[in-house]
């Protein structure tokens, strides 16, 4: 298993980390996008603006893609996130899984968006036309 | 120590400086930082980390670690 795991304040690479994880031995690439989207519980998002605590999100993302290869067997897997302010349709987040069969690459994909929203230490705030809020930091 | 998100509105800093014992653990700092900051108690959770790996509250911290508060996180 090899990983590819960035944090970058520039546009993210959709073909290119496509392209990195194909492998001729890989069958299926399963791949996740998170975008920008232009409205919150019902409220117009202006832009999001992401901020890393970026050695400790990258170790916390080599762990998932550990934690992700040990439960399935998968070829590559890519992790990038972006950084900085973001404007709506932008990716904040690219996964890329290959593996032999898709399942594998389907469930570890998922497994590792899911957990890099809880665990990987990133912050989101969204700005409104009349204030900004970070998101989930209150109850 | 580092402050991220939120907490670093409510300390008004991205790193902040506290006094500590030698003993101390990741508790008895959280009790020092809500003494000095209660706006950290809104908040739905938060976590501190030492030397980039999530600390529990019976961690002792060390002068030389690197301390961070983890607000609630929210990437992807």
């Amino acid at each position: 298993m090899t990983t590819q795991i960035e944090i970058s304040a520039s546009t993210l690479d959709l073909s290119a980390c496509v392209d990195w994880v194909m492998a001729p031995q890989s069958g299926g690439i399963d791949v996740f996008i998170g975008a920008v989207r232009d409205v919150t519980k019902g409220k117009a998002v202006m832009r999001l603006e992401f901020e890393a605590y970026r050695n400790m999100a990258i170790k916390e993302m080599e762990k998932i893609a550990n934690e992700a290869a040990a439960k399935w067997p998968v070829q590559k897997i890519l992790i990038h996130h972006r950084t900085g302010v973001l404007q709506i349709g932008e990716i904040p987040v690219i996964i890329a899984v290959s593996a032999a069969h898709r399942d594998a690459a389907f469930d570890a994909c998922r497994y590792i968006i899911d957990t890099l929203k809880q665990t990987v230490p990133i912050w989101k705030k969204e700005i409104f036309e009349d204030g900004e809020v970070w998101v989930a930091a209150h109850p | 120590m580092l402050a991220f998100g939120i907490a670093k509105d409510i300390f008004g800093a991205s790193s902040i400086g506290l006094q500590l014992s030698n003993d101390a653990n990741v508790s008895n700092l959280k009790y020092l930082l809500e003494q000095q900051y209660p706006k950290l108690k809104q908040l739905r959770s938060y976590m501190v980390a030492v030397n980039n790996e999530y600390a529990l509250d019976g961690d002792t911290v060390h002068e030389r670690d690197e301390i961070a508060i983890i607000p609630p996180v929210s990437g992807g």
